[in-house]
């Protein structure tokens, strides 16, 4: 078991997670009321002081999945080269979760585009807007939900004739 | 060696303003993507673009006449190209390189439009993922033959083109399994199916 492990039972209670493991990679399955204080006591208190990604995952037609999004931290020990993966669940209408930005700034632009993706809200983030997709855009297109061919935003443009241009 | 050419000339004014546009086009390479890197091959010295008249690249619109767009064209792109295509001065000319321009590709998404001929009108299509220099070697003579062929002294052919010459624009169809409808209870994560 990895130590940052009993620190985490120690500051947090035995409870404040659960653990998957594959190969060597070590999850943490944290509750969303709790992520925001797993990951500060993983910053502070077990030396993980890199983010390397926050991403999301839709389970809407996924086999046996119980929860509708995994919201998923990659952090680095950049010290011991330790990884762990925290991951939390949502559902609908509760999409929201604390900003991990007063932690790592490089959370930023990864909330940003979980948010733009997802429609996942960071709460506290200093500037949720959408990253990648245009201002205009209303949908969130990884979601399992959204068709493949989307909802008509690649065909809502004026026609030019070579008469006219 | 000195040419023998005679003191006066005599040709109709169209064919002399088709003959030098056509051994004169300055493409504007509106690369996104792979076919931006053949479009540059075709530009360098193998393939060499110049034997055809065309080897002045220019990054601004006001100063090309042949828009050359290599590569996919996504809906947030798409208003920066047809801005781009509106600024270039007449007379003008258009080649969609490669299968994503022409079709989309394999890329069938929301985000990428499906053809740029949707939404600008073009001249020649080259096909291919990515199109071989020689092919867009081809393209460019094949538009040098255009214009020799339709073109005027006054542009007067662009004229006639009033109407939209690409496939239909899409309508937004959506299929009865793409349409939103709450496939379960998520508060109490439970699936409506299952039930």
């Amino acid at each position: 078991m990895p130590s940052y492990e009993d620190t985490l039972k120690q500051r947090l209670g035995p409870d404040v997670f659960a653990t998957q493991q594959f190969r060597d990679n070590h999850r943490l399955i944290v509750k969303s009321g709790q992520l925001h204080a797993v990951l500060e006591v993983l910053k502070h208190g077990c030396g993980f002081d890199m983010l390397i990604d926050v991403t999301a995952v839709d389970y809407l037609h996924y086999p046996d999945a119980r929860d509708r999004f995994g919201v998923i931290y990659c952090l680095l020990n950049t010290t011991s080269g330790e990884r762990t993966i925290v991951k939390t669940y949502l559902n609908e209408p509760e999409l929201t979760l604390p900003t991990a930005f007063h932690l790592w700034k490089g959370a930023d632009w990864m909330e940003r585009e979980v948010y733009d993706m997802y429609g996942i809200v960071f709460e506290g983030h200093p500037d949720l807007r959408r990253i990648l997709l245009p201002e205009e855009f209303t949908s969130f297109p990884l979601r399992k939900d959204y068709p493949a061919h989307g909802r008509g935003e690649r065909h809502n443009f004026p026609v030019i004739t070579r008469a006219e241009s | 060696m000195a040419l023998a050419l005679p003191d006066v000339m005599i040709a109709p004014l169209d064919k002399l303003a088709n003959w030098v546009r056509a051994n004169s086009l300055w493409p504007m390479p509106f690369a996104t993507a792979c076919c931006g890197i053949e479009l540059m091959a075709t530009g360098a010295s193998r393939y060499d673009i110049a034997r055809f008249g065309a080897e002045a690249m220019r990054f601004s619109p006001r100063q090309c006449d042949l828009m050359i767009v290599a590569g996919r064209v996504v809906m947030k792109m798409l208003p920066v190209l047809q801005r781009i295509w509106l600024q270039m001065p007449e007379p003008k000319w258009c080649i969609s390189m490669g299968a994503c321009a022409s079709s989309g590709g394999v890329f069938d998404t929301y985000a990428v439009v499906q053809g740029i001929d949707r939404f600008i009108p073009v001249d020649v299509y080259i096909p291919g993922c990515p199109p071989r220099p020689e092919q867009l070697l081809q393209s460019v003579i094949d538009l040098q033959d255009k214009i020799k062929k339709t073109g005027t002294l006054t542009g007067s052919e662009f004229l006639t083109r009033t109407a939209h010459e690409g496939p239909a624009v899409l309508e937004p169809t959506l299929m009865p399994s793409e349409t939103i409808v709450a496939p379960g209870n998520y508060t109490s994560a439970v699936r409506l199916w299952e039930k």
